[in-house]
């Protein structure tokens, strides 16, 4: 009975450094998406907005991976609304998307989603209606995805192209350097090979 | 036992060193020039204030030039006060920039938002012009140092303040303080709620 007893903190203690390793090596050191590379394995909610989830092309369910949406390109805004660059450029951003959606060749093609580094689903929603944001964003308030992006800083662009298998690579990741919709946008039909 | 009682010891300052690391956003506006103190002991002074009293009244420069007083908004605004600990560190260069944006929520509530650090008018004006024009007052609680912040009890041991948001109503009286774990940035959705709780 005594030696059952003396087994327990044993075992607890050699589960919790087991898990504050597996943490640790998950997301201590994770560096930031590498272009050639795939996405973390991770999963977003379904907007609950029927638009949201129409313009994503998903189903239903309660969560999806990012390759699940129905696009040949995926651009992925790391975003705060406690961003001075990303207010700044929201407006630029939202006529990317404008052009995009005009645009019959890439109507279909090109989607994209904003994840909020550190924002509450409130604070989410008043960038969303402060600058009319017409594209799904989406809470990661407790970093969460932030640290599996290697804790970048914003506004940070990551393209991933879709292939028709369902396989996806990233094509593009970098830190700002958003120079306006049209530009950005070449370089996104550029690189992924949509152009 | 002696083994498990070393495991056990591992596995809490393990623990310890998890809890201990921060997860914060930056924003490139500040490019590289942001320092990173590391975690801080959550909250590390004793509060001078409570909700019901007066709010201490106070004159302090601002970034504009001026001399702002507490007590000019006496029967006209409601009044925010947010403290933040230092210029040019991560959690307090993405709190501002936020309530730069909600303008119009602090309007909808009759309230003036006064930012205040214990740093000089030069360091926060080459900080806060890293975050585009800001629509309220910015406070140099520099000289006495951290006077007004010792006075409401949110001055840390290492002279910086803590994160802190204490909401004044239009007659000078304190409706709410919140001191925030200084290594995290406060909900806005919680100060929005408390503002709403003014018009009752």
């Amino acid at each position: 009975m005594n030696r059952e007893i003396k087994k327990i903190p044993l075992a607890v203690a050699t589960g919790v450094i087991a898990v504050v390793l597996l943490y640790c090596l998950a997301f201590a050191s994770t560096p930031p998406p590498q272009a050639g590379s795939v996405l973390p394995d991770l999963n977003l909610p379904v907007p609950e907005r029927t638009g949201e989830r129409n313009y994503l092309g998903l189903e239903g369910g309660t969560y999806f991976k990012i390759p699940e949406i129905k696009a040949q390109v995926v651009i992925i805004e790391i975003f705060s609304m406690y961003c001075p660059y990303c207010q700044r450029e929201a407006p630029e951003i939202n006529r990317m998307y404008s052009i995009i959606e005009k645009s019959p060749d890439l109507k279909d093609k090109i989607k994209l989603i904003g994840i909020g580094a550190g924002n509450s689903p409130f604070e989410v929603q008043v960038f969303k209606e402060k600058y009319t944001v017409p594209f799904p964003l989406f809470s990661d308030e407790d970093f969460t995805l932030h640290k599996c992006f290697g804790e970048v800083r914003t506004p940070y662009f990551i393209g991933v192209k879709i292939n028709d298998d369902g396989s996806h690579r990233i094509f593009y990741s970098k830190l700002g350097e958003f120079k306006g919709a049209e530009p950005f946008l070449e370089l996104m039909l550029q690189l992924s090979g949509l152009q | 036992m002696k083994k498990n009682g070393k495991l056990i010891a591992a596995a809490a300052i393990a623990l310890v060193f998890l809890w201990s690391t921060t997860a914060f956003g930056v924003s490139q506006a500040f490019k590289k020039n942001i320092y990173n103190p590391g975690f801080l002991k959550p909250t590390d002074s004793v509060l001078k204030v409570k909700v019901g009293e007066y709010a201490p009244d106070f004159m302090l420069p601002a970034v504009s030039g001026e001399k702002i007083s507490l007590s000019q908004y006496r029967g006209k605004k409601n009044v925010v006060l947010s403290f933040v600990p230092a210029a040019w560190t991560p959690v307090c260069s993405d709190q501002w920039p936020g309530y730069n944006i909600v303008k119009d929520i602090f309007d909808r509530h009759d309230a003036i938002l006064l930012g205040i650090t214990v740093d000089n008018i030069p360091t926060l004006f080459a900080w806060t012009n890293q975050m585009g024009a800001l629509w309220f007052p910015v406070l140099s609680d520099f000289w006495p140092h951290g006077a007004v912040a010792g006075r409401y009890g949110v001055l840390r041991s290492d002279g910086t303040s803590e994160r802190a948001l204490v909401v004044i109503d239009k007659k000078g009286i304190i409706r709410y303080i919140h001191v925030n774990d200084i290594n995290k940035r406060p909900r806005l959705e919680n100060l929005v709620k408390e503002l709403k709780g003014l018009q009752k």
